[in-house]
Parts: C-alpha cells; structure tokens; sequence
C-alpha cells in the first residue's frame, strides 16, 4: 500500500486513490480537425517507460481531485506530486 | 409532510456507537466568492484549510475538497438554509444539491474508538495526526465513509445509506473483543 | 521428563502440562514449547521427509525449524497442519500429530521411497513424468500427490474469527533481542511511537538463552524483565509478542501476523486467533538476528542432529538435555559455549569434533571448552552417522595437511550438535529491495545499501558480541527515532558475556575420496535435497542459482532455505570454482513464515465479505418471498413468486400483469447525478450524444455517452430540472464510473466551464409504475400534480407530492408501456412502494423484478449497455445513432466514430433475431453464423446479447450483433450450437407495439 501525497490533503493511503493513466495528454481543443494520426496519439498510444513516469491519480475516496505525479516505476517511489495545469521538471531539470 | 418518518438506516446503539438523528444535509460546491457568501449565509465560516470541519449553532460545514463541503443542519433547518445560502449567493456561481437522504451518520465514541476505526480505515488516526476539527472523506474496509473527529474520543461518521450496515456490522464485529 | 535438568530455565517447574503426540501422552512444564517438552521426554523422531520418508528429528528451537513440521488439532474443524514444533506452546490438552507417514512414525511404508532413491534424483519430478501428458495428471501427479505433500488441510469451514489493524508509528523494531529491545528503548525515550514485535511468545530473543551473561549488573533474563517493563510503562510503545513481520511492503508498509489464541488451553469468547497489521512506519529498524547453519556431511540428517545454538537453548532456557552423550561437531566458535553449556546441564561430551585445521581455532569459546576440561580434535570431519530413528555414533575422519581424509575414530554418542556459523536474518531487508553484500570474514551476506526508510541491527548485520549488538541496537534506534523528526540519543550499554565469534564456512564437510560415493548428506532437510543433488544440478547444467534453486527444489517450501540457503550457494561456489559472492542470491520472498489464509482474509467473509446494498423495498420484498439477485453490491429483486411458480412462472405472470395492467419496480439502483452551474447545459453537449440545449426545463431526454472513441460507455435518461440544474440516471453499474468521468473531463479539460456534479444515487427512490393502467393508480395518490397526457406527456416531468411525499414524477418508459419513474427522498422510499402497491390493488397491480424487466425493455429492442453493447459498438452499431446531436461541432466520442473503421459496411449491428421454432430460447454468448455446418474452424459474425422467452408474444426473442446485421433483414442465419446449428431470421429489434402506440396514451 503506497502512500500518496494528494496536493489538497497531503499524504494519504493508495486505497483513497484511483490510478488515471498517463499525464499530460490533452484532449485535441477542435477534435474534428484532428487527423488519423493524432487521434490515434491521443486515443491509444501510451508511454510504458522503466523510471520515471508522468502519471495521473484521482483522490477518489478524498478530495475527489485529478492531479498528476512523477513515479519512478522501478521504484515506486514518488518524486512528486502536482496539481492540474502545473508541470514541475524531473529530476535533472528535463521537461 | 409533517407525518411523514424518514427511514433511516437501522443502527442499534452501543455503548460506543450512538446513532445520530436524520439532518438536512447540502452537498455545496463553488469557487472562493461562493465559499466566502456561503459562510455569510449559512452561518458557519467554511474552512478553506484542507480537511477541516467548523461549526456553530447546531451546524457543521465539512471541507472535502477545495471547491466542495457538506453542510449539516438540523433536520428542521431545511427550508431556512436553502433561503439564506440562495440569498446569500445571489448570482455567484455554485451548486447547493440536497442529500439529506443519501447518508445515515453515527458517532464512534470512547476510548476505544481510534482502535475500532482503525480495523479498517487505513489513516493515521493519531490526535497528533488527525486532531478534532478534522475530517475527510476516506474508506473503511471496502465503503466509503465521512470521518470527522468532534473529540479526543468521538468520530462523527456518515456513510451512503445503503452502505451503513456493512459499516456498523464490521464495527460492531471489530467491537466484540473490546467487550462492546 | 526423563531429560529435563534439575533447575534453571525459563519454564515454570510447578505446572505440569499434559499434551498428547500422535496418540502417546506426555508430560512437559508451562513455558515449553512442543519441541521442548518432547525432548524433554527424550523425543526426538516428529516426522518423516518430504521426498524420501526418512525419519527426522528436532533440528532448531525457533521459526527456522525444518524438519519438525507438525498438525495440532484443536477440534474437527481447527486442524492446523505446518505448525513448527520449536514454535508450539504447549497447554494443557494439546493434540498434536506428525505428518507424512504411514501408518505410523517409526514404521512409514513411504520410506521405501529411499530404496529408490537414485530414482529420484534433483529434477525427478521433470524427467520421469512428462510424458504421456494423461498419465501425468490421472497417475503420476495424484500419486505424487498423496505420497509427498506436507500436512492436511482440515476440510470444515474455519470457525475461527481473524482480526486486522491499521497501525501507524515512527519507528517500527522487528526483533525483540538485545538489539531489538537496545533500539526500542532508546527509540521510545524521544517521544516516538514504537512498535516492536517478536515471533517468540517472549520477548528477549538470544538473551533468553544465556546461562552466565550480565548488562549493566543485571542477569540477562533481569535485564529483559526490566526493559520490558520500563517499554511497557510507555504509552507510545507498542508491544506484539507472538508477531512475525511476515512482508515488508512498499513506502514503509510492514506485515505482521500476530497470534492470539493458539497457545491457549481454552479460547476466550471473543478474542480473534489471529490478527493482521498493517502497519506504516515512518523508519525500520531490523534487529532480526541471525540463524545458525548445520554442518553437511552423511546422514546429518538424521533424529538426534541438532544445531549447536538450539541444544544450547533447550538447556538454558528450556531446562532440557537434548541427550545425555552429545557429540560437538564445530565449524564454528560457538559449538564450543554450547558444549560448555550442555556439559553444565549434566550432559557427557563425548568429543568436539573441529572442522577448521589445527591451530586455527582460539578465542573465549575455545578457551571455555578447554577449561571446562572437554576432549577438542581439530581438523576433523564426520564421513558417517550410525543409528536410524536416533543416532547411536559417528565416524569421524582427519583432514591432512594435503586435504586427504583418513578414516578416524568413532564416537558413540545419543547426539550430535553442530554449527556451521551464523547467517544474519535479511529477510525483511532484501525484501524491500535493499542490497546485500558478502562479509568473507563472516561467512555470509549482510546488509548494503538500504532503499526504504530502514536500518539493521545487531547480528541482523553482522555485528556480534553482546555489548556491540546492545549498543549497535540502541544507535538505530535512536537514528531512528531522529530520522523521524524527534530528537534523540542513543543509550549506551555494557555486558559481559562470552562473546563467542559466529563466523563460518558455508559448504559441506570434506569426504573420503573414492569409488563408492558417500551415504546421502543434506543441505535442505525439508525438501531433501541433498549434495549430490546439487552437485548433478550443475553436471546438467545449471549454472544460474536461480535456476538450480528450482531444478532442485532447494529453498522452496515453507521453511524458504532458512538454514540451507547459504550452505547451498557454498556447495555450488566450490563445485563451479567460484567464489560465493559471485553465485548470486535468489530472491527473499515474503512470507518470512506461512500465514493462513484466514488472517488475510480477516473479517471479510460471508455476509460481511462485501457490502451488500439493499433498496427500499428490500424488506417488503423479503416478506413476499422476493428472489433476488446480486447487481454489484446491490440485491435486487429478481422476481416475486407467487405461490409454487418457478422462475419462467413467475416472470411470464409478471411480464403479462405489467402490459395488461400495471407493474411496480424498484429502479433506485439507477445512478443518479446532479449536474448544476450556469454551463450545465453547455457541459451535457460537450459530454453526451445529445442536444441538450433545447431541452425544456421539466423536460427529459434519453442520452448517450460515448467515450472519446466513439464507443458506447453508458445511457439513462436526464432531466432538466431548472435551466442551470439537470438531474442525470445513469445505468446502476455504470454510477461511480460515469461520476469520475465527467470529473475528469470538468477538472481538466473543460475548466473554463461553471459546473458542478454531486452524486444522488442514493438520495432518491425509484418506483417505476408501468402499464395501461399506471396513471389510475397515481391518480390516487397525487394531489397536486396533473397526470394528463397534455400536461405531463411522455418524457415530461412534474414536481409535487405522492402520498403526501415531495416527489420528481417522471413519465419515462423502459417498458414500452403508459409508465412512469416515482422519485422520492430515499428515506420516504419504503412508504412510497407501500402506498402504490395498496393503491394498485384494484388494479391488481404487479410487483415485478428485474428479470421480467429485462424480458419487456427486450420487447421493445431498448438497449442494456454492458449488455446488448460491449464497449466495441458505436452509437449507430447500437441502432441509437438517431440520439446524436447531428449539429454539435464536438462532443465526447464523435471524432472517435468518425473514423472510417468505424462507418465502415460490415460492422456488427444490432438486431432482432427469431428462431424457426418458437419455443427455442436461445443462449446469451451463442456465436452467430451465417451457413449452417460448417467444418472448424468456422467464420463467426457475432453473438446473441439478449434472450428471453416473451409471454406477451407467445414466443422466443432475441437480439443479436451481427456483421452487416441491418443488411440482413428477413434472412435466415444460424445460431451455432453444440446441439446443432439453430436457424433464426433477422428481424427488427422492435418485437412488440413497433408503432409506439402503447407509449404515447
């Protein structure tokens, strides 16, 4: 059971959480002028990455908000967590 | 309407366990002006401090997220919140949904009472870590549960209502070895 | 107790305790454990080996105890097989019996099974059973089966209650010996809160074994009793005896299994066998100790081998003589302060067989042996073990100069104890991923870098003698206690002790060289493995020590190599000329120890295994003998049986009353949401199919959702309540599903909008009242509100009372039929079902559950999703394209189903589906084909989602998805079956009243 830091509550218990998936992948702002191809970048394709990883979690069973974490999936260690609309750096300063 | 009961969920009293009245209950939601005029009109400063219940006068107004709170008001207290809260708010944008119906509460009491929520609630029940005046939103054993500390020795919990027996039956287990 | 010292010990000489093994009553002291007090009984034989039946005795005195596997029987049901002997309380009444032996102990026809031994060599199960594949599982695997295994699983429901807890503490001290209890004190000085847990019934761990050693001017056993009392008197401190940390898990998370009851006589009415914590410690200190390793040679393994530290322990602590003429065989300092000590309880040493090379050996454990006046041969070994059920002597050999051996004297002797040096119990460390590194002056592999909030102490890593482990402990601890925030220093201790060094060689004893190759020599007693296991493991091939591990079996099991995992990798270092640090290690796995089942299922079970949510009518529906199905955690009822109907009975009865009259359902499990703000509206567009903006407020709509690729996700009907508020159903199981979704897209994609959700689910009660005569049934319970079709037509909304009741009447259908939805605050939900069944009665009305529900929305061709649908249809493969807001530029899914796949001819659509016969119902999941008989493997074009047999219709119905289905009309296609393919024709979806005549009255 990991320990979560939901950045509205602080640290809490993985059972309070729901995993959301990979981060930072924006729905197209007029997705009828989409193409193919970015749909399919949008629907389908995801990062698998061994590290350090951008990912979704919902406080669901707390303050019910989205928000975004890095997490090493070697690991599981988080190196931190963040709300919607912000994009801390990794470690080593990479976007 | 004045003959009509509300059936709330069964909950058989314990010398641990109290049983709490049927409420008005509002689930309200809104920005920082909504929580400042909800404040203003129903009569209790909504904390803006993660986690934090405040009171006065019989009502509670429980932070559960940045932009939502439970409100608790007497039973009889329906009609005059939504008045003063409508009033209060004016065009501030918000969203006021009665649930008086969706829980039942309950008050874990004594000292045994941070053990026997700690059977199945997964935090920190510590005073150091969750002080009177706290409350959240979190789970008990596979339910969702409101959790608000009133004292050192007594937890405020409301449930959804189909959930309270599965609640209470696994406190009321837990409680047998505690000779509850 | 014809073994058992005159004083000393730590049991209660005063209280006798009667037991039973395997049928024979015995005698032993409060305190013992089985292992103790059947030594102390001169009992040494408790089992039979896994593979070869041969007979084993008492190796060790703790949880790394091999051999002695052992079924304590409470009663019928509470048979638990596994236990360790070493770990048994003993009360008054035990039963307890050996397992794996037929027909009895002394006498096991299995042991056979050693005759045949070069039959089953490492490896035996993969090379003689592979083939042919049906010998394997009808002869060889239930053989195998019933001849090996270890213990019985008890065949009744376990009667026993199991507790878990949450538990939360800054510092958390697994190991309760010196240096456990040095941490834990100092720990417990700053503030902290301390848990500290031991497996033993009693805290102090190797301090309870010690015969002379003092700390700070106390004995051992008073220094115990004084810490525990001062930890005790600290209301931050937390105390769990009888508690193995059995897992350590991520971000600090720590298992532990306390036992509760099982060392009781009688059990206590209320108290649990067994509880699980969980429990998150902000830092760890591992003070587990260390286990002793035996020493290799032939036939070590037989009744009457112990280690050197357990022979020490049950006399010290115990107050028993594992023999009377005791054999020392010494790769290690500390056989000699455990010949010292047995001497001192009265036993004869019969030798002390050295392994290490003269004049290697010196130091206080020497040195004590000496001037206890025992008889000490250096550079021997043991070539052979006389005695079966007990041994009766031992063939030393000499080890020359140049490594030959030579045949030596032979010892007689009712014993044998040996140490082969001291592994550092990392257990707990390697689980949570930390390093290991090989100490070479040890003999093994001890703590490195650390990836968790954790520390070891004490032997655990390495560091030995009684005032460096004290103090090593009490520096954790109090690093511990400072890591977390609370300031802290370390207490300092000083003891006196023999300090005996613990370092050894990890391998086997050299052997004669020669032709006839050496009686069998065991590395891991309980799954008998033995050296030349190993040896023809890597003559095969093997070389990675994980795959050895498996070939061979050896640190598999219960027992997970404890005592032979090191002594393993020493075999396979030396026979592949490497060096041990470079065979590897294969994997700590938790549990350090089994754990039930029971525990980590804990109070969920039965009735309390999930919740079980119940709808308003659940107890009028129960006194109706309502039969009721799991929806989720919700039980509905499935059906009302009148009388002696069946289920077809019933629903057929229950199906017909509805479109004749009228029925009543129960529809509160519906998800029920509440979507408010100024861009409510706005928000619906963007996330349903629909238009939402020209829906009129006391006006609903059946909607759509789509995910964002196209795909149907979940349906209901909305209301618009007020121009900003809108009241959205959705399916029952789809509530918390569609709730998240539209948080999502409200809290990160749509932030420019003014809206808010609140779940209503459970706030409302749902009567759906269906049928001809629906509205003369309301007629009779509303006052203020105007039932006509001008004024509320179908999908129009009211606001009133019902019975006195404020309610949201919703004239919606989901049967085809004049209907209505009855929404009530959920705690008038049981008054409402009441008034309207006593309202109906004129009408007869019907109480119907949701299988009569589903067979008339199937009349109708109205979708189930999850269902009809599953997750791969479009809104038009679902024959609902028609509820799309064809003028919205965006809404969730419509990109996604604009994809050509997703428009292309040939999709699956849905259909109607009638058999030739009109009796045959078909089945749910049956694949669809388009020509009967063909050979396999056959093209299937999709399967039937509903089937039902319709009273109304006098007939079976169907609904299939079928490839190009809506091309397809009136043709005949084939349901394939194992009877047989079914012919059906493809027809609408829409079985009953295609005109919607019924609907609109």
């Amino acid at each position: 059971m990991l320990v979560i830091h939901c950045p509205y509550c602080g640290p809490r218990p993985e059972p309070e959480f729901a995993h959301g998936g990979q981060a930072h992948i924006a729905r197209p702002h007029d997705p009828a002028n989409t193409t193919d191809e970015e749909l399919l970048q949008f629907l389908y394709l995801r990062e698998n990455p061994r590290g350090l990883f951008r990912e979704r979690w919902r406080h669901a069973r707390g303050c019910g908000r989205f928000f975004n974490a890095i997490r090493d999936t070697n690991t599981d260690f988080f190196v931190t967590t963040y709300k919607v609309g912000e994009r801390p750096a990794l470690p080593g300063g990479a976007q | 309407m004045s003959n009509l009961t509300r059936r709330s969920p069964r909950i058989e009293a314990q010398s641990w366990l109290e049983p709490l009245p049927a409420k008005t209950r509002l689930s309200f939601r809104g920005g920082p002006d909504a929580i400042a005029a909800a404040s203003h009109g129903f009569g209790v400063n909504l904390s803006t401090d993660a986690c934090r219940a405040a009171s006065a006068n019989d009502r509670a107004a429980l932070w559960l997220g940045p932009d939502e709170y439970l409100l608790l008001a007497p039973e009889s207290d329906a009609a005059a919140v939504r008045t003063t809260l409508a009033e209060a708010l004016g065009e501030i944008p918000h969203s006021i949904v009665d649930i008086s119906h969706r829980h039942a509460a309950f008050v874990v009491k004594g000292p045994q009472a941070e053990w026997l929520l700690g059977g199945g609630c997964p935090l920190d029940l510590d005073l150091a870590a969750f002080p009177v005046g706290m409350c959240t939103r979190t789970v008990y054993m596979k339910s969702e549960i409101y959790l608000w500390r009133t004292a050192a020795d007594a937890f405020h919990i409301e449930t959804w209502r189909s959930f309270t027996p599965y609640v209470v039956d696994h406190l009321i287990d837990a409680a047998r070895e505690c000779g509850g | 107790m014809k073994a058992r010292t005159t004083a000393g010990g730590r049991v209660d000489r005063s209280k006798k305790v009667r037991f039973t093994f395997d049928g024979r009553a015995y005698e032993g002291l409060a305190g013992d454990t089985l292992a103790s007090a059947l030594l102390a009984n001169g009992v040494h034989l408790t089992g039979r080996s896994f593979k070869y039946h041969r007979p084993r005795g008492i190796v060790g005195s703790g949880s790394e105890e091999p051999n002695a596997l052992i079924t304590v029987i409470r009663d019928e049901a509470r048979k638990t097989p596994n236990l360790r002997a070493t770990q048994i309380e003993i009360y008054d009444g035990l039963i307890a019996e050996s397992q794996n032996r037929w027909p009895s102990l002394e006498f096991d026809l299995g042991a056979i099974n050693s005759l045949f031994s070069p039959m089953l060599p490492a490896g035996f199960y993969n090379k003689t059973f592979m083939w042919p594949r049906s010998w394997w599982y009808k002869v060889y695997e239930p053989n195998i089966r019933a001849a090996a295994g270890l213990g019985k699983a008890p065949s009744l429901p376990d009667p026993d209650r199991y507790a878990q807890q949450f538990a939360h503490c800054e510092v958390l001290v697994v190991g309760a010996g010196p240096a456990g209890l040095a941490a834990a004190l100092s720990a417990a000085n700053s503030g902290a809160r301390v848990v500290l847990c031991d497996e033993q019934a009693e805290m102090g761990g190797s301090l309870l074994s010690e015969r002379n050693a003092n700390i700070d001017g106390l004995s051992a056993a008073d220094w115990v009793a004084r810490t525990l009392e001062t930890l005790r008197a600290n209301p931050r401190v937390r105390l769990l005896a009888r508690t193995t940390a059995f897992g350590y898990f991520p971000h600090n998370n720590i298992g532990l299994v306390e036992r509760i009851t099982d060392h009781l006589e009688s059990l206590p009415a209320h108290a649990p066998r067994e509880r699980l914590w969980q429990v998150r410690a902000t830092e760890v200190v591992l003070a587990t100790g260390g286990i002793e390793r035996p020493l290799i040679f032939p036939g070590n393994d037989r009744p009457g081998v112990l280690l050197a530290s357990a022979a020490r322990t049950y006399a010290n602590r115990y107050g028993v003589r594992v023999g009377e003429r005791v054999a020392v065989l010494a790769g290690c300092d500390a056989a000699f302060e455990a010949a010292v000590d047995l001497s001192a309880a009265g036993s004869t040493i019969a030798i002390i067989a050295d392994a290490r090379p003269v004049g290697s050996v010196d130091g206080p454990g020497f040195a004590a042996a000496k001037s206890a006046g025992l008889r000490i041969l250096p550079s021997a070994t043991a070539l052979a073990v006389s005695g079966k059920l007990r041994v009766t002597g031992v063939q030393l050999g000499i080890v020359g100069q140049d490594g030959k051996v030579v045949v030596g004297e032979t010892i007689a002797c009712d014993t044998i104890v040996t140490s082969g040096g001291f592994t550092p119990s990392v257990h707990l460390h390697s689980q949570s991923r930390g390093k290991l590194a090989y100490d070479d002056q040890l003999g093994a592999f001890v703590p490195a870098a650390t990836a968790e909030r954790t520390r070891s102490a004490g032997f655990s890593r390495g560091v030995s003698g009684l005032t460096a482990a004290l103090n090593d402990g009490a520096t954790a601890g109090a690093d511990a206690a400072v890591a977390s925030g609370h300031a802290c220093t370390a207490l300092q201790f000083s003891a006196q002790a023999l300090d005996v060094g613990l370092a050894g060689s990890p391998g086997a004893l050299p052997q004669l060289a020669g032709p006839i190759p050496p009686a069998k020599a065991f590395v891991d007693f309980q799954n008998d493995v033995t050296t030349r296991d190993l040896a023809l493991a890597q003559r095969e091939g093997f070389q990675s020590i994980e795959h050895i591990k498996r070939y061979t079996t050896t640190g598999m099991a219960t027992d997970q190599g404890k005592t032979s995992g090191l002594n393993a990798l020493g075999i396979v270092a030396d026979a592949s000329n490497r060096r041990l640090a470079d065979v590897g290690l294969t994997t700590y796995r938790m549990p350090y120890t089994p754990v039930t089942f029971g525990v980590f299922a804990g109070p969920a079970r039965g009735d309390q295994f999930d919740p079980v949510r119940r709808t308003p009518s659940h107890d009028w529906a129960v006194a109706r003998g309502g039969v009721f199905e799991d929806v989720g955690n919700w039980k509905r009822t499935r059906y009302f049986p009148v009388g002696n109907e069946d289920m077809h009975a019933a629903v057929d009865r229950e199906c017909l009353g509805v479109r004749n009259s009228v029925g009543m359902f129960d529809a509160s499990t519906l998800g029920k949401i509440e979507v408010v703000g100024k861009d409510a509206a706005e928000f619906l567009n963007r996330f349903y199919v629909n238009n939402w903006s020209n829906l009129g407020v006391n006006r609903s709509r059946y909607g759509i959702l789509c995910r964002d690729d196209g795909f149907v996700y979940d349906d209901g009907v909305i209301v618009r309540l007020a121009e900003d508020r809108f009241h959205v159903t959705t399916t029952t199981g789809g509530a918390a599903r569609v709730f998240n979704m539209m948080e999502d897209y409200i809290q990160t994609e749509w932030r420019d909008l003014s809206v808010w959700i609140t779940s209503t689910s459970e706030q409302w009660s749902v009567v759906a009242v269906q049928g001809p005569k629906a509205r003369d049934v309301l007629a009779k319970l509303v006052t203020d509100i105007d039932l006509s079709a001008a004024a509320l037509p179908h999908m129009g909304v009211a606001r009133g009372h019902i019975a006195g009741i404020p309610t949201i009447l919703m004239r919606v259908s989901f049967t085809g039929e004049l209907g209505f939805e009855v929404n009530v605050p959920a705690e008038y939900g049981a008054d409402l079902w009441e008034a309207i069944y006593a309202a109906g009665q004129e009408f007869n009305i019907t109480p119907y559950g949701t299988e009569a529900m589903h067979v008339l929305r199937a009349e109708k061709g109205y979708i189930i999703v999850g269902q009809d649908t599953d997750g791969t249809l479009t809104p038009d493969d679902a024959g609902v394209a028609w509820a799309i807001g064809k003028t919205k530029h965006d809404f969730v899914g419509k990109r996604g189903m604009d994809r050509a796949a997703l428009k292309a001819a040939g999709r699956k659509q849905l259909v109607g589906l009638l058999t030739e016969d009109p009796k045959v119902v078909l089945e749910e999941g049956a694949q669809v084909v388009l020509a009967p008989n063909q050979s396999i493997p056959f093209e299937m074009v999709g399967h039937v989602t509903s089937s039902y047999y319709s009273a109304n219709l006098g007939r079976s119905i169907a609904m299939a998805v079928v490839a190009g289905g809506r091309s397809k009309m009136d043709q005949t296609i084939y349901v394939a079956m194992p009877g047989g393919d079914i012919p059906v024709k493809v027809v609408s979806t829409v079985f009953y009243d295609p005109q919607g005549a019924r609907l609109n009255v």
